[in-house]
């Protein structure tokens, strides 16, 4: 994929292309990219200039930082869409991309059916009031405004009445957790509810589709686990489209339905963080899921057998990860197994105890 | 941060290549000096090569001024309208604090509401200190003016005052939508840095004169000149400080949705504000600084009691006026710089309740309405009677006449002994070089510490001097500012590095400092004058004391910022106090240190042009003479050319220091 800018790729132009990275969410597709290109440097755009072909050569000669390099996948509906790689991999500058906060030097993104890269300065900036939040990892609260002051500012950007906006932020504040806090100053808050304020600000005008760039990781180790908390409870409630950032394949993990690895600029592999672990495209993506507690990741679907005359002695849901259902099947018999069940109810494989007991034994760096 | 030993250049070749032409460059001087009687065009410019610049400025402004049309008015009524626009709010200031407001003209008018009482106002500004940060400020603000109300200079610095009120924030606005301008555009900012640099470096007295013919000899026109004078810094902190705002506030902006209006006004300025406030100060400062300059094209006040003393050679009353001026500078620096640093608010600051979330406001209107209704009945409480006045007149005009009278040939034999042995030779020396000579070593000079270009640029800005036939004034104005720059570093760098060696020291020189660069550059005048009497000894100890700070502050903080691991490692490998300033400090700080240097060349440059009201016969003096006689082609070609001196000492440092810098590895 890497060297291939083609615009005339039949896939391009249509944001429901098929989904890259086989994805088993059904939803559609909320956002796309297709072969977006950002590079830094003067005279940028002359690198794009030929027939789609793009002079890697020319990069390292002239000094080019190819921040982001041939990007291409699709965010759908309700999913937690991770972007993870390490730091100046280029993950900020193709969520930027994503928002137009920075221009793409070339490649096409959709959001929904719209063509953003057609989008004009106000339409854009329609998008942003109504459609589209986003959180930050310093988390970029102005400093002369209270908490309230900072989340109504989307709304007041819409021209919202004072009274209305005002009741909408304090709604939000309180689903954040900062009732009774409204009228501090973002210097008298802690990192966690500074951060707790930058999200609400990302909500009160009600997204759909939710920015986050590596939000957690300007916290300590502490906060940053009970943030990732709050993180999957409000989305319980939400239920919004996310792209999230981060360098920290934990928490990629814990947070993602689907996960992009980012290494200089390109995406080396989309997959969800189980298909990561049992099958990493490179050894540049193996090497971060070595750390990781297979059980964690591993769902009961991929450790089963085939079901045949065994006898049950109960049931496990097939897409859960084992960790989740870890107490159930350790408290079983030595030699139990367990039927494993799809969303439907139907028997699709088995589990047995000794499987999921070997996979707690053995070194998490064999999979 | 490290030191880069590797991006040492290790090659000899190169020093060696510059030593060669350098050598090479005296030579050939020396050989034009013996050679003098046949090479005359090399050493007095010829008048038939002199571009007549400074005429054809003057016809242009005479043009402006009496045909200029510019289709729908013409340009005198175009001025006639800022000049209206102007006067109308500073009319209602000074009325407010100074006339009460009249009605009818001349001595007919009649009192119809009074001004406000100078109770009112002393109250006014204590309350302001206590709410720009505590009791102490209060204090000290209150002194200040509490010395204006006892020493009979109210009335003048009411004056004074009201045509500050009116220039700082036309100054303030001003500068900041050029400055949002240029930073939204860049092509704006490429225009508008070298503007910028020429107007912080071309001396007031050069634009005194369009400002005096294009408005008039009057208390608008001086308030015009302020705002030009104080205005470029403004723009240059807008610029930077709304460079300052992180990307990610701003991209924070404009996720929430914010147009380009309500990013600026919401997100970017509120978010500046702190920096912004930084530039507010330094109008304030500026302004002050020219309020005695201003009052020679028309502002009364303060400045304009200095002046007719200064002339009058009337110590006493100079004195008191300059201290009013100094004291007005001190309470209205501290007093910005206070607002400037007060914390953001914070939760309890939120209460409801006018009296609770105003107190300061509404303490002042009350003591306001009080005073008045007071004062209907009390005459004092309106104007502070005469007889309640002190006077120390009469007391500098004895101490200065006792210093003479004793001191005189102490003072007059120190006096000769440097003017004769040091100040005159070194002018007769510069007077003698070669101009082409002066020329091409400067542009030699452009070409080791920063290329082709810098050398390009300064021979350039060293010809056009030349070729405007002011070589022989520049060379005085090189050699007064030389040396007076070279004594103010003999005196200022020690200083800067016992300051930093000491903390005591440090902090002692520090309140100094601040004190010295409150002070409008005109103070310095009086007492080197009362001692010396006009010349350029007495110019050149002004010049001395007013440039003297930036270097010490300059080597206290280089010396201070070196590394504190590198001190640790030298002190580990054996050194000695002494070796350790000299070997690791001072080397280290030594961009730093000569980065001071520019700055007190810039300032001295901008004080020398002062001195000429005590004589000194230099570019000053030309500038001096142009406004004595409203020819402002002469005043602008003078004044620039001590710009173009001013710009290409500060490049050529600049490039030295960088250079050095980038060797260190320290950018
Ligand atoms: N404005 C810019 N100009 C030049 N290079 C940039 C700019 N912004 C980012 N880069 C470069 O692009 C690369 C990716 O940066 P970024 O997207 O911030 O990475 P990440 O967010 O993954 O840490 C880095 O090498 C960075 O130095
Ligand atoms: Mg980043």
């Amino acid at each position: 994929m890497p060297g291939n800018a083609n615009m005339s790729d039949p896939q391009a132009n249509t944001p429901d292309a098929g989904p890259l990275g086989e994805a088993d969410v059904k939803n559609s597709v909320k956002l796309s990219c297709r072969h977006v290109w950002k590079v830094f440097g003067d005279d940028a755009e002359s690198l794009f200039a030929g027939a789609g072909e793009v002079d890697e050569a020319a990069f390292e000669r002239d000094g080019y930082i190819g921040a982001v390099r041939d990007a291409s996948f699709d965010v759908y509906e309700g999913e937690i869409f991770v972007i993870m790689g390490l730091s100046g991999s280029g993950k900020s500058t193709l969520l930027r991309c994503m928002t137009r906060l920075i221009e793409p030097s070339a490649g096409a993104i959709f959001f929904e059916t719209r063509d953003l890269m057609k989008a004009s300065e106000a339409e854009l900036i329609g998008l942003r009031r109504h459609k589209m939040g986003m959180v930050f990892q310093h988390f970029a609260l102005l400093p002369n405004r209270n908490v309230l002051g900072n989340v109504s500012l989307p709304l007041e950007v819409q021209g919202m009445g004072r009274a209305e906006r005002e009741q909408r932020a304090l709604e939000v504040i309180k689903l954040v957790g900062l009732d009774g806090r409204e009228l501090y100053y973002p210097r008298e808050l802690s990192g966690g509810q500074q951060q707790r304020v930058g999200i609400a600000r990302s909500l009160a005008a009600e997204p759909d589709v939710w920015f986050l760039d590596e939000p957690f990781s300007a916290l300590d180790p502490l906060i940053r686990r009970e943030m990732q908390d709050e993180f999957m409870r409000l989305q319980n409630v939400l239920h919004k489209s996310i792209v999230f950032i981060t360098h920290d394949f934990e928490e990629a993990i814990r947070l993602a339905d689907r996960i992009a690895i980012m290494k200089d600029g390109a995406i080396i592999q989309i997959g969800t963080p189980e298909q990561l672990v049992l099958h990493p495209a490179t050894d540049y993506v193996e090497e971060f899921t070595q750390g990781i507690p297979r059980a964690k990741v591993l769902s009961a679907q991929a450790l089963m057998v085939e079901a045949g005359d065994q006898v049950f002695v109960g049931e496990v849901a097939a897409d859960a990860a084992i960790d989740s259902q870890l107490e159930q099947i350790l408290n079983a018999d030595s030699g139990a197994v367990f039927a494993v069940v799809d969303e439907r109810g139907e028997i699709i494989g088995a589990l047995t105890r000794q499987v999921v007991v070997d996979l707690l034994a053995s070194p998490p760096r064999q999979s | 941060m490290t030191i880069a030993v590797s991006t040492m250049k290790p090659t000899l070749s190169v020093p060696g290549r510059w030593v060669l032409l350098w050598a090479g460059m005296i030579g050939v001087t020396l050989l034009m000096m013996f050679a003098r009687d046949s090479l005359p065009f090399a050493f007095s410019y010829p008048r038939a090569w002199e571009i007549p610049l400074a005429g054809w400025i003057t016809r242009f402004m005479k043009w402006l001024i009496n045909s200029a049309d510019l289709g729908l008015f013409t340009f005198k009524e175009l001025t006639r309208g800022i000049a209206w626009v102007v006067e109308q709010p500073y009319t209602l200031v000074k009325s407010v604090l100074s006339t009460g407001f009249l009605s009818g003209v001349g001595s007919d008018a009649v009192l119809v509401f009074p001004r406000l009482s100078w109770i009112a106002l002393l109250a006014g500004v204590m309350l302001l200190g206590h709410y720009a940060r505590d009791w102490k400020l209060a204090a000290l603000v209150g002194g200040c003016f509490s010395y204006l109300v006892l020493f009979g200079q109210w009335n003048s610095a009411m004056v004074t005052l009201s045509s500050i009120i009116i220039a700082v924030p036309i100054g303030v606005v001003g500068g900041m939508a050029l400055g949002i301008v240029g930073y939204r555009s860049n092509s704006f900012r490429a225009v508008l840095m070298p503007v910028l640099d020429l107007m912080q470096t071309v001396p007031v007295f050069a634009y005194l004169v369009p400002v005096l013919l294009l408005f008039g000899f009057s208390p608008v026109s001086a308030m015009i000149a302020t705002i030009i004078y104080a205005m470029p810094p403004m723009v240059r902190v807008t610029l930077l400080a709304l460079e300052q705002v992180t990307d990610e506030v701003v991209e924070a902006g404009s996720m929430a949705g914010c147009s380009r209006r309500q990013l600026l006004w919401k997100v970017l300025l509120p978010s500046a504000k702190r920096s912004l406030m930084v530039g507010v100060n330094q109008v304030v400062m500026l302004s002050l600084n020219m309020v005695i300059i201003a009052s020679m094209i028309g502002a009364g006040g303060l400045g304009y009691d200095v002046l007719t003393a200064l002339r009058r050679l009337k110590i006493g009353e100079g004195v008191e006026a300059g201290v009013a001026i100094t004291l007005l500078a001190i309470a209205l620096d501290r007093l910005s710089q206070a607002y400037a640093n007060r914390p953001t608010p914070v939760y309890s600051q939120q209460q409801q309740g006018l009296w609770t979330r105003h107190p300061h406001a509404l303490c002042f209107v009350v003591i306001a309405i009080v005073t008045w209704l007071l004062g209907i009945y009390l005459p004092a409480m309106n104007t502070y009677p005469e007889t309640w006045q002190i006077s120390m007149g009469t007391f500098w005009g004895d101490l200065v006449r006792y210093i003479n009278v004793n001191f005189y040939d102490v003072l007059e034999s120190f006096k000769n002994f440097l003017l004769l042995n040091i100040m005159i030779p070194f002018k007769r020396f510069l007077l003698s070089l070669p101009w082409i000579a002066v020329v091409a070593m400067v542009g030699l000079g452009g070409w080791q510490l920063g290329g082709r270009r810098l050398a390009l640029l300064t021979a350039s800005l060293a010809t056009f001097i030349a070729v405007v036939g002011l070589w022989d004034k520049a060379m005085v104005t090189l050699y007064l500012c030389g040396i007076s720059v070279i004594i103010a570093c003999l005196i200022g760098i020690p200083i800067g590095i016992l300051a930093a060696r000491n903390e005591r020291v440090h902090r002692v020189v520090s309140v100094i400092i601040d004190t010295l660069q409150t002070l409008p550059s005109f103070v310095y005048l009086m007492p080197v004058v009362m001692l010396f009497r006009v010349g350029d000894f007495a110019a050149m100890l002004a010049v001395i004391a007013y440039a003297v700070t930036p270097i010490i502050r300059y080597t206290d903080h280089g010396i201070r910022q070196v590394p504190a691991d590198l001190i640790e490692a030298s002190r580990q490998a054996g050194c000695t106090r002494n070796q350790l300033l000299r070997k690791v400090q001072v080397p280290l700080a030594l961009p730093h240190i000569m980065l001071g240097v520019n700055q007190t060349i810039m300032m001295a440059l901008s004080m020398l042009v002062i001195t000429a009201l005590v004589g000194t016969r230099e570019l000053g003096q030309e500038v001096y003479i142009a406004l004595t006689k409203a020819d402002s082609g002469r005043g602008i070609i003078a004044g620039v050319c001590v710009a173009f001196i001013a710009i290409i000492a500060d490049r050529m440092i600049g490039a030295w220091a960088a250079k050095r810098k980038r060797e260190y590895g320290l950018e």
